[in-house]
Order: C-alpha cells, then sequence, then structure tokens
C-alpha cells in the first residue's frame, strides 16, 4: 500500500511540481504573557490610542517550498512547523493559503 | 571525571566551562564540535552559554539538530550526567531533554549581574554539596531567560522536587520583587525526570574563581565529581 502510494506521488510530482509560497503566522499562545507586546500597548497609549486593549507580537515567515499541490504544501510547511518553526510549549501557528510563484520546476 | 564541553556556532561561555574544568577542579576536559558525533567518552557533558545560531528563531531551536545534541540526548537517556547552562538551558528545552521554555525577560532588558539563587534542591548530583535554602551568589547574563510552562508541568516539578534553584533576596526570601526574569515560581534552574539533567539560566562556571568573587559554583560541580566518580 505504502510502495503504491509512493509511486503514485511520485508520477504526480514528474507531472506537475509547482513552487508554493506558504505565509506561517506564529504568535505566543493564549496565555502566554509578551513582554514586548505590552510595551507596545504602552507606547500607543502614550500616542493617545486610548482605546487598545491587547498586542500580540509574533513571527511572520514566508517559506517557498516545491510541491505537486496547494495540499501538499500545505502539509509540508505544518510539519515545518510542528518540528521546527514553532514551539508548541509557547506559540500557536495559523498557515494561510498558498500561491503559486514563478520560477519552480514544471 | 572528563568534561565534554559542547561547542556551538555562537557559543560564548565553552570556554568558561572547560576553565572551571580543568583550571578550578584540576578534572580533564574536551571540547565537542557541533558537527561531530562523538563525545569523546566524557563522563559529564556541559551545553554552555552563548548565541548559539545567533538565537535565529528561538534561543536554542537550531543547535537542538545539531548532530551532536542526538548523542547528548542519548547521553542522557543512559542516565548520565549533562548540565545545561543559560543557552544551553534554552538548547535542552527545545530539544525536549527538559520540559518547558524560556522567553524574553519581562523586562526586555538582557541583564548581567550577580544575583542570589536559592538551592531547593540539595540531594541530586548536581546540587548535594549546597543544602537546601543555602542562598548562592552566582551570575546571570541573558535576554530571554523567563521560565515559563504550562500549569500542570510546573506542579509537576513542583511536586517532584525538580525545582534545583530560584531567583530570591539575599535572605532567601522569594517573591515577585527579586524575580529577576519573571520566571514561573521565580524558578531558576530545573532537573529531568531522572535527575541527571540540569538547566540553569544562572553560570556555576563563572564563579568558580576567588579572584572573580564569591566561588559559590563550585559546589555544583563538587557534587558532581563526588557523585558521578567511578
Amino acid at each position: 500500500m505504502a510502495a503504491m502510494i509512493t509511486n503514485h506521488l511520485h508520477q504526480k510530482i514528474e507531472a506537475q511540481v509547482a513552487l508554493y509560497r506558504v505565509p506561517v503566522q506564529i504568535v505566543p499562545r493564549p496565555g502566554i504573557l509578551d513582554p514586548q507586546g505590552a510595551a507596545v500597548v504602552g507606547a500607543l497609549k502614550t500616542l493617545g490610542f486610548e482605546a487598545v486593549a491587547d498586542v500580540r507580537i509574533g513571527r511572520f515567515l514566508t517559506v517557498d517550498v516545491e510541491a505537486d499541490s496547494a495540499e501538499a504544501a500545505t502539509l509540508s510547511v505544518q510539519r515545518m512547523c510542528e518540528k521546527l518553526l514553532a514551539n508548541p510549549v509557547i506559540e500557536d501557528f495559523a498557515l494561510e493559503a498558498p500561491t503559486v510563484q514563478p520560477g519552480g520546476r514544471s | 571525571m572528563k568534561f565534554g564541553v559542547v561547542t556551538f556556532p555562537g557559543s560564548n561561555g565553552d570556554y568558561d566551562a572547560y576553565h572551571a574544568a580543568v583550571e578550578a577542579l584540576g578534572e580533564e576536559a574536551v571540547y565537542l564540535w557541533h558537527k561531530d558525533r562523538d563525545l569523546k567518552d566524557s563522563d559529564v557533558i556541559i551545553l554552555p552559554g552563548g548565541f548559539s545560531y545567533g538565537d535565529y528563531l528561538r534561543a536554542g531551536a537550531i543547535a537542538r539538530f545539531s548532530p551532536i545534541m542526538s548523542e547528548v540526548v542519548a547521553h542522557a537517556k543512559r542516565g548520565a550526567p549533562v548540565l545545561a547552562i543559560c543557552n544551553g538551558f534554552q538548547v535542552a528545552c527545545e530539544a525536549g531533554m527538559l520540559p518547558g521554555a524560556l522567553m524574553r525577560n519581562i523586562s526586555r532588558r538582557f541583564i548581567s549581574r550577580v544575583l542570589p539563587i536559592r538551592v531547593e534542591n540539595a540531594t541530586s548530583m548536581f546540587t548535594h554539596e549546597y543544602f537546601a535554602g543555602q542562598v548562592l551568589r552566582l551570575p546571570i547574563a541573558h535576554g530571554d531567560g523567563r521560565y515559563v510552562a504550562d500549569p500542570d508541568v510546573v506542579a509537576s516539578l513542583e511536586d517532584a522536587g525538580r525545582v534545583a534553584f530560584r531567583y530570591s533576596a539575599p535572605d532567601g526570601s522569594i517573591g515577585e520583587a527579586d524575580n529577576v526574569n519573571g520566571s514561573v515560581n521565580s524558578i531558576a534552574g530545573i532537573l529531568n525526570e531522572s535527575g541527571n539533567v540540569l538547566g540553569m539560566m544562572p553560570h556555576p562556571e563563572r564563579a568558580v574563581d576567588p579572584l572573580l568573587g564569591v566561588p559559590d559554583g563550585l559546589g555544583l560541580f563538587h557534587s558532581l565529581l563526588a557523585g558521578v566518580a567511578a
């Protein structure tokens, strides 16, 4: 079964690999204190933005990855997040929809 | 006893650790290059302070995938001692050798000071030469030292006596005023479940020479020598 799937994927990759750009947002988990965000809240209030309730500072990445479909690109970047890009103890991540980039093998 | 000191690109506490082992203790030490897979028969592994891989992404996040780290993890799994100091503590947490994570200091400032550090667990292989409640003076030098973990993880650390050190006042009292980086429960150092991995933000290896102040870090190394000597 595994061999069949691998073979199937392989054929698809040969057929239509594209370069996908997957945007990734990484933010501190709810309840995790964010001192940088707190500093920005203070600065905004000083500037007169009294209505500001909270600011959370995270990270924004774009990962360009070759894949045979948008779904495969998303799955691949999700694994990257789980393994390296985000630390589940302190961070949540969210992926945006991939877009095809020029310059990938086709 | 042989100390193996890991050098990552960006480590800066590796020479201090080597110096502590060789000059202060008169023991053997070797540097272990991050790309190697050989612990060179070291008894104790030290993950030193510094800014491995420039702290890119998160402190310690990239260093944990160094080839040497799989050997260090295996060393720890065998029950052998691993002392993870400052950036080493961050690496050990990222590698899953210790629970939790280290985040930006609550003050957002890099803090380089000698501080009172209270010994909580005085029975581990790293701390049995101290007494419980003893207040050491140890240097800290970090920007990302605020220990965080899920409440149930913190509770299990506390219940099992796995909190090794806390930031304290000079008289040993614990409070937010002396919790220098905002760590949960003022935690400055923790042990793994089997007690053979110690992660700590303070630098015991920089407090071993009377020339540089009170050598309160020596007790940690003497504990290892007394406890691990074959």
